[in-house]
């Protein structure tokens, strides 16, 4: 009785903390604010979340049972099935569902102000993107470990398969595009960063060599030597940079960079895995969970204030870094870190082949998307403590604000962010670059946000350092899921093919990896081609059309779910995924709607397509710029068409669930749910526990 | 007194010692730097008859199988 009385004393102490945080976060006005309150809300919401809500669908709506055997156990062959430690499943999940999204989506979404961000990585994560994880994970377990596509196909048809298959390869392709992108803007004309982000692939191959050849399998020594070396590398390209002679070999310009990516792109899809892709995953991963671990300790101990206003007036949709309505473009903006649809991918398929056991189900899907959603929360602290005028002049285009400093510094400080030329100018001294005006892409502010919170735990003295650590930082994990995902698209793409003509199906025929691995890269290639020259950034273009292909994953996973739900007689608890649904087929549609007939030149694709068509036709536009108008054009209505593709995508497999719930409420035949039967789990408590 | 004092700090010692062991285990085993040995602990077990691969071969074995499905994310 007593300790019921306590925890509950400290529950209601939680949700006390808990809502005098959000309340000061949402009611300040005017003042700047301490960045632990950011920390504390979102603890406080995921804890209540993780406590009640988590703990209430595990028990109530999936009724996870700790005395069933899961596949690992059933058909563990010591590969892919493998009963393992929650807490090594837990470090496995994580390190696959969280890539550079968290971190990109928030520092572009904070040109609304810090609050409608925030609260939307929260709202969104406990009530959407945990769920989806979550529960795509138990349905998964129960299946077998089968993937989002198949469970798609066995629950709902074969519409939902082939929806599920097209989407994921659509947004592969969006995806890699933009974090090239990301990584060209954070290049550009930068030696340093150039020669870090360079030297990151010879240092990822004597990784791989080291792992192959000299000591095999020793991946802790192996990573360790190659951490050495990558730091190295980053004061390496300080050196670099101020060699006369050198320098000028890494400074290029974006389109150059951007075939280099290419280049690099398909190179790494063609090489073996043990050589680049394996280490550089290792190194990645390693890499990542330091930095977040520092970054967590320096906000907690340093508590920086946030600069940004609460709202700012870009939520009429004159935002300069992307154009569009607050609704419903932040929701667009932050997929990763609230809900993504790339995790039900992970949570189906590779960590369902791991579970020990029912009851982890929990902990690793919502628990693991908990801390993403933190690691969003971190990036959003990282954009907002910047002086607002700093955060704008880096990541405002070109096309928006002026190319000469003087112009983008007029224009800004008229927003009523006052920022100076001078002010501009000994930034990017600091940080050791020669500008930081137009880096669009989110990438460099939120590398200029680290290094100035690093910097102020750390001193002040490194800050360039620190600032090119961070770029290195982002671009490695980048290239990682740059290469991942080049090689799944190409596999994906294979397996297309194969039922067409059976030797492209062959993954080990070379012919055919050349050919599916060029066409992938051709895919991303071009929209990175059109991200790079166009003026207004191509980050305006492109990151939308990932947020709404991400969003659409997760209608379809949840979709999946709801099906799942209704057909298992669960209909009073449908709204679990129900809810989140109905919310994204909202936002989704509205944002594509607003992006295909939007008058609007920077929110619609086809009134931008439209309006630069009349210039070109009347002829004023100036000779450089007309000379890619006509590509310019192609691409946005294209990316229109894309839109749409997606959007009815959605529609038609909301409608084909709708349609098999509905038939199954009235006693119609549907497909039947294909849970594997019932084994009581042989294993012992004290073994998982080794 | 002084046997007090050795044992105290023989038990902390001992705390220290097995804390840190079971640091390392979960440290290598995330980072599967043992899978080798895990590997050739259920390959002992459930195929006795025959010969496991090696060291060098399980791992490129290991390597591709990995990376043939969808591992990272955005």
């Amino acid at each position: 009785m007593n300790n019921k009385i306590f925890s509950t004393t400290i529950w209601i102490a939680v949700a006390l903390l808990g809502a005098t945080a959000l309340g000061g976060i949402a009611l300040s006005r005017g003042e700047s604010i301490n960045a632990l309150w950011f920390i504390a809300a979102a603890l406080c919401v995921h804890a209540i979340a993780y406590r009640f809500y988590a703990a209430w669908i595990a028990a109530r709506v999936l009724v996870i049972d700790p005395t069933r055997a899961t596949p690992a156990e059933r058909l563990n062959n010591g590969r892919d099935y493998i009963p393992t430690n929650s807490w090594i499943v837990f470090g496995h999940h994580f390190a696959a569902i969280a890539g550079p999204g968290p971190l990109v989506g928030p520092t572009l979404a904070a040109q609304f102000g810090y609050l409608p961000g925030t609260l939307w990585i929260l709202i969104g994560a406990v009530l959407g993107g945990c769920v989806q994880d979550m529960v795509t994970l138990f349905y998964s377990t129960r299946r077998n470990g089968r993937s989002l596509g198949q469970m798609a196909r066995d629950e709902l048809g074969a519409i939902g398969g082939i929806a599920a298959l097209i989407a994921t390869l659509l947004i592969m392709i969006i995806l890699i595009a933009v974090l090239g992108l990301v990584v060209v803007n954070a290049m550009k004309h930068s030696p340093w960063a150039t020669s870090t982000v360079a030297a990151t692939i010879p240092i990822a191959m004597i990784v791989g060599l080291y792992m192959r050849n000299i000591r095999p399998g020793r991946v802790l020594e192996g990573s360790l030597l190659g951490v050495v070396l990558l730091l190295l590398a980053v004061a390496g390209g300080g050196w670099l940079d101020h060699q006369p002679g050198l320098r000028e070999l890494f400074d290029h310009p974006g389109l150059t960079l951007a075939w280099a990516v290419i280049a690099y792109g398909f190179a790494a899809a063609i090489l073996p895995v043990w050589l680049l892709l394996a280490p550089r995953d290792y190194l990645s991963t390693f890499i990542k969970l330091g930095t977040v671990i520092l970054l967590a300790l320096a906000i907690v101990w340093l508590q920086p204030s946030v600069k940004m206003p609460a709202l700012t007036q870009f939520i009429d949709g004159s935002g300069p870094i992307f154009g569009g309505k607050l609704f419903p473009f932040v929701f667009i903006t932050i997929a990763c870190g609230a809900i993504s649809g790339f995790h039900s991918l992970i949570a189906s398929g590779t960590t369902p082949k791991l579970l020990s056991n029912e009851r982890d189900i929990r902990m690793i899907g919502y628990g693991g998307m908990l801390l993403e959603s933190l690691v969003a929360i971190m990036a959003m602290i990282a954009a907002t403590v910047l002086d607002p005028g700093v955060f704008f002049a880096i990541n405002s285009p070109a096309g928006v604000v002026g190319k000469e400093a003087a112009a983008a510094v007029a224009k800004i400080s008229s927003w009523g962010f006052p920022v100076t030329v001078e002010q501009m100018s000994l930034l990017a001294q600091q940080m050791g670059e020669t500008t930081l005006f137009a880096r669009t892409g989110g990438a460099p502010s939120l590398a200029v946000g680290m290094a100035s919170i690093f910097g102020s735990a750390f001193g002040q003295g490194m800050l360039a350092l620190w600032y090119h650590f961070a770029i290195m930082f982002e671009a490695i994990f980048i290239l990682t899921t740059l290469d991942a995902g080049t090689r799944v698209g190409r596999f994906m793409l294979q397996d297309m093919l194969g039922n067409i003509w059976h030797p492209l199906g062959r993954t080990s025929w070379y012919p055919s990896v050349l050919l599916t691995s060029g066409l992938v890269v051709a895919a991303w290639g071009y929209f990175l081609y059109i991200g790079v020259i166009d003026p207004n950034g191509g980050v305006n273009i492109l990151w939308p059309l990932f947020g709404i292909s991400n969003q659409i994953l997760a209608a379809i996973a949840l979709c999946v779910a709801t099906g799942i739900l209704v057909k298992s007689g669960k209909l009073k608890h449908a709204w679990i995924t129900g809810l989140p649904l109905t919310w994204l087929v909202i936002i989704t549609s509205t944002a594509a709607w607003e992006k295909i007939t939007s008058p609007d030149v920077r929110i619609g694709f086809l009134a931008a397509a439209n309006d630069l068509a009349g210039k070109l036709a009347s002829g004023a536009l100036p000779p450089e710029k007309a000379a890619v108008a006509p590509t310019l054009i192609f691409n946005q209505r294209l990316d229109a068409v894309l839109t749409l593709i997606f959007v009815s995508m959605l529609w038609l497999i909301v409608l084909d669930m709708l349609r098999i719930c509905a038939r199954h409420l009235r006693g119609k035949p549907v497909p039947p749910l294909s849970e594997a039967p019932h084994h009581v789990t042989q294993l012992e408590e004290a073994w998982q526990r080794d | 007194m002084a046997k007090r004092l050795n044992n105290l700090l023989a038990t902390v010692l001992q705390w220290l010692y097995v804390s840190w062991r079971k640091l390392w285990h979960a440290i290598r085993h995330l980072s599967g730097d043992d899978a080798y040995e895990r590997y050739l602990a259920h390959h002992s077990a459930c195929h006795p008859d025959t010969a496991p691969l090696s060291r060098n071969e399980y791992f490129l074995h290991l390597q591709e199988q990995k990376w043939s499905g969808i591992k990272r994310c955005c």
